[in-house]
Order: structure tokens, then C-alpha cells, then sequence
């Protein structure tokens, strides 16, 4: 669920007055994206190792996109898929039911390889420690790297992207939130202030969403 | 959703959800760990006070895949056999931490009432109550029917048999329908219940009929231990005119599958070369039995019991 329909949920019947601004545009997301699959090539010596793994909902269109670059510049194809954390995640118990999403394991497994996991964006960690949990019940890879669109800090646990598409120092009060096309209609990086977003809070924490706060 | 106790509590939404979610635990099958963290440290109870295989050991095979506690309890062997009452066995589970209770039971609405008396706190799941439900045998035959034909949206679906004894089959009727399917029962007019006009489906009593107008045909098991009454004159007649055999599958259009709930009585309802053709799908109802109860489980049982019930 995007910020704009949540906006219609019931609670939030006045539109909160919104005070975002955009920090990447469609173009910076590209050549972000672009200089990842590169790094990704570089460090890993080529893509033969490489699995990509995008982390539901908006790290799987990046995974692919990333998949496409490489792709394009190696001209070998890697394998790509997407690795859903919900049932990994250490607030299960806390949260309402929430509903499961996609996960696709490429046909070779993960055994011996080098996952790339790629989501959105890196706030607290705990979303990637969730994933490793995850992974760890699929197979055993020879390595596993982090791949993010938008690093805002504030971890709460060990944990850090090696491939950052922006460093974004935020402060807690602020959200941040991701639209890519294939969701939202575009591709852009918004931060907004907490406050004046406030009313949009509790029903975007209940969507499996984009918007990391 | 906090308890799951007819086919009929459930909208489309709801249902879908639940057919999402078992589609991504059946992907679990293929995995060397079968076994997810989601329900760790929750305890579920199976309660059978009705003697069951497959869905006791569907729903056990379900919760410990979740990696929940499990406690077994048939009525055989407990306490409930030196006559112990619904509600005292009720507050011995609630007072024991039971998060969840599987419950089947003889008595039409035994779960209803273990659900709504306030006795215990936990999520009840009916799997199978006297001749009323049986909501995840639905799903579990929504699920695979889904599987084999896409969106039930439209399709046309036959249940055949003993519809007058047959949890089975009206929480079919109820979850097919939700979910868009055309549904037609056929039954001989002595095991059709009188309320059935009620139900949201069209009865036939002319099975050869029917057969070229179905995408899925259910047959339903005679339940012999159920009948007190003759209601049909005898077995071989039965077979004649609504038991599912090669010459009647023959009329099934290209594409359609055969069902059957179990356990089957060979020869009566279906035959035995029907139950072990390619059009079968019994087997894999088995599987996706598990998926289906695995969801169930997971989506009642995951979250925080507080902000469950604001969202129900």
C-alpha cells in the first residue's frame, strides 16, 4: 500500500499535509542501480557465482533490475529470485497476521553460491537479519552480500549494505519512502517529516510497504 | 480472524488470502528443511473426540512444521471417556496455555460452542463437527481445484453422494460459491437435507446429466456408520446410478479432475480404476491438505492475540 492509499484509510479521512521532498529522482535510482550490478561484477570476480535475491515487495523489481544491468554488460544471464522474511521476522508475535509474499527460489538453489539480497531500503537491520535466518533453512551459500537502494542508518543490529546506492542520513523522525514504477506509477526516493505525516503512520505500519520509518 | 469455524464466516478476500498463503507453504515440500519458525513457542492442541487419520495427522504434520508445540488429545484414553464435560476438558486446555485447539467433535457445533463460551482464550479451528463442517477440507479441495483449473471464478463444480451426512460438502457448497464457482449437487432424494434450498447451489438427482457440464467432480463417501435408516435400497443400486466409473469419467469434458475427501470405499462410490487414474487427485489432496492447515494455523495464530481482535 502506497502513502497516497493509505491516506484513505478511515482514521486518516483528512489528507495529512504532506512536507516530502525528493531525494532521488528516476535518473539517480538508475545509475545507482547501474553502478551496483557493476560493483557486484567487480568484487565478485564476474556473475558466475552470483544469485540475486530481492526481499519482498519493492526489493524484487530492484533484484531484477539489477539482474537486467548485469545482464547487459556480461551478457550472462544471472539467476534471480525473491526470498519473503515474514514468517523470520522477531516481531511475528507482535504484529497482527500479516500475509505472505512470494518466495522464489532459482532452480539451482543457493548451495556454494554468492546471494546478493537487494532490498529497498537499510534502516534498522532487522528485516536483513530475518532474511539471513531464512536463507539459512533454504541452503548454504559460499557468501552472502547486501545489495540497497538507500542506506539511512539507525541500525539496531551488526549489520551493513555492501553495495549502497545512497547513503541518506536521516533523522528518526523522518520516513523514508521508496516508489518504483512497477508499484507506485515512479521511481523516486521521498523523505518526509514524521509529524506531518503522523496520521498516515498507523495504517502504512500495517501494509507491507515501501515506507521504512 | 480469530477462530475458523465455518466455511460460511469466511469472504472472498479472507478465503483467497488463505489459498495465497497455503500456495507459499506447499512451496515448502521442495525444501531439505521443511520447517518454518512462525508459530515457535505457541501451543496447539488437537482435539478429536471423533476418530480421524488424516486430518489429525495433517493438522499435527501442519503446527509442527510451523515449529508449534503439539499435544495430542483423542477421546479414546482421556478422561473424556469417564465422562468428563466439553467445558471442564475446555478449562483444563485454557488453564494448560492453549494457544490454539484443533477440534473435531460428533456434535454439530461442539466447536461453535467451545469458540463462543468464553471457557478459553485461544483460536478454534473446526476440522470436522457432527454432519455440519468441515472448513478446512474446503479449502484444502478449493486449493487444489485452483491448482488444476486457475480461478474458480465461474467453474462449474459437481459434488456427488451422501450429502445428508456430509460436513464436507456444504462448507464446500458455501466456500465454492464464495469464491464464484457454479456448484451443482447431486445426491439420491432420500440423502439430501431438507434445508437445501437454503444453500447457494442448484441439486440434480440425474448424475450422467451433470457429467458433461463439470470442470471438478467431488465424491463424497458413504458414511454407512452415519446411517441408521435405509436410504437407498441397496449398494449395487447405489453404484448404478451415482457411483463414479470408467464409462462416466469417459463423459467428464478433457480437462476435468476427480475428487474424493477419503477415506474412500472402493467400488461404492468411485472405483477403484477412477480413484488411481491420471484424473485423480486424491492423493494430492493429502499433500495440499497440510499447506492448507499450515495457513490456517499461521494466520490465526501468528500475531498478538490484542491487536487481532481490533482487526477482526
Amino acid at each position: 500500500m502506497s502513502p497516497a492509499q493509505s491516506a484513505e484509510h478511515p482514521e486518516t479521512a483528512q489528507p495529512p499535509k504532506r512536507s516530502s521532498r525528493e531525494v532521488l529522482d528516476a535518473s539517480d535510482i538508475s545509475r545507482a542501480l547501474t553502478r551496483i550490478a557493476h560493483e557486484i561484477l567487480e568484487r565478485n570476480r564476474g556473475a558466475d557465482p552470483v544469485v540475486l535475491l530481492g526481499i519482498p515487495s519493492r526489493g524484487v523489481p530492484l533484484a531484477q533490475r539489477v539482474s537486467a544491468r548485469i545482464q547487459a554488460v556480461e551478457g550472462q544471464s544471472v539467476p534471480t529470485g525473491s526470498l519473503d522474511v515474514t514468517m523470520y521476522r522477531d516481531d511475528i508475535g507482535l504484529k497482527p497476521p500479516r500475509g505472505l509474499e512470494h518466495t522464489d527460489i532459482p532452480a539451482d538453489g543457493i548451495d556454494g553460491k554468492v546471494v546478493v539480497l537487494v532490498d529497498d531500503v537499510l534502516f534498522s537491520g532487522r528485516t536483513i537479519r530475518a532474511a539471513l535466518d531464512a536463507l539459512g533453512d533454504i541452503g548454504r551459500p559460499r557468501a552472502v552480500q547486501l545489495a540497497v537502494l538507500v542506506d539511512r542508518g539507525h541500525r539496531e543490529l551488526p549489520i551493513r549494505a555492501d553495495y549502497v546506492g545512497k547513503n541518506l542520513p536521516t533523522s528518526l523522525v523522518e520516513r523514508v519512502t521508496v516508489h518504483l514504477t512497477e508499484f507506485d506509477g515512479e521511481d523516486a526516493v521521498l523523505i518526509a517529516d514524521r509529524a506531518a505525516d503522523k496520521a498516515a503512520d498507523k495504517a502504512a505500519d500495517k501494509a507491507p510497504t515501501g515506507v521504512k520509518a | 480472524m480469530k477462530h475458523l469455524l465455518s466455511a460460511a464466516d469466511l469472504n472472498r478476500d479472507e478465503a483467497q488470502l488463505i489459498l495465497d498463503t497455503a500456495e507459499e507453504m506447499r512451496s515448502l515440500a521442495d525444501r531439505p528443511i521443511k520447517k518454518l519458525p512462525a508459530l515457535r513457542g505457541r501451543t496447539v492442541v488437537n482435539l478429536f473426540f471423533e476418530d480421524s487419520t488424516r486430518t489429525r495427522i495433517s493438522f499435527e504434520a501442519a503446527a509442527k512444521r510451523l515449529s508449534a508445540d503439539v499435544i495430542n488429545f483423542s477421546a479414546k484414553g482421556s478422561s473424556l471417556s469417564k465422562g468428563e464435560s466439553l467445558k471442564d476438558t475446555a478449562l483444563t486446555l485454557q488453564a494448560m496455555g492453549a494457544d490454539g485447539v484443533v477440534c473435531r467433535h460428533g456434535s454439530s457445533g461442539a466447536p461453535h460452542l467451545l469458540a463462543k463460551s468464553g471457557w478459553m482464550t485461544g483460536s478454534v479451528v473446526n476440522a470436522g463437527d457432527g454432519t455440519h463442517e468441515h472448513p478446512t477440507q474446503a479449502l484444502l479441495d478449493a486449493f487444489t481445484m485452483r491448482r488444476h483449473l486457475g480461478s474458480l471464478e465461474g467453474r462449474r463444480i459437481t459434488i456427488v453422494g451422501d450429502v445428508l451426512h456430509s460436513r464436507v460438502a456444504r462448507s464446500n457448497v458455501l466456500l465454492l460459491s464464495t469464491l464464484g464457482a457454479e456448484v451443482t449437487v447431486v445426491a439420491p432424494p432420500t440423502l439430501v437435507p431438507v434445508d437445501m434450498t437454503r444453500w447457494p447451489c442448484v441439486t440434480s438427482y440425474d448424475f450422467d446429466a451433470v457429467l458433461p457440464k463439470s470442470d471438478a467432480v467431488m465424491m463424497l463417501r458413504v458414511q454407512r456408520e452415519r446411517m441408521n435408516d435405509a436410504f437407498f435400497p441397496s449398494a449395487r443400486e447405489y453404484t448404478r446410478r451415482y457411483g463414479l466409473d470408467r464409462n462416466r469419467m469417459a463423459q467428464l469434458p478433457d480437462e476435468a479432475i476427480v475428487l474424493h475427501p477419503g477415506p474412500m470405499n472402493r467400488g461404492m462410490e468411485i472405483s477403484a480404476e477412477v480413484a488411481d487414474s491420471t484424473r485423480s487427485v486424491i492423493v494430492e489432496q493429502v499433500t495440499n491438505g497440510v499447506a492448507i492447515r499450515m495457513a490456517v494455523l499461521y494466520l490465526l495464530l501468528s500475531g498478538s492475540n490484542e491487536t487481532e481482535e481490533h482487526t477482526a
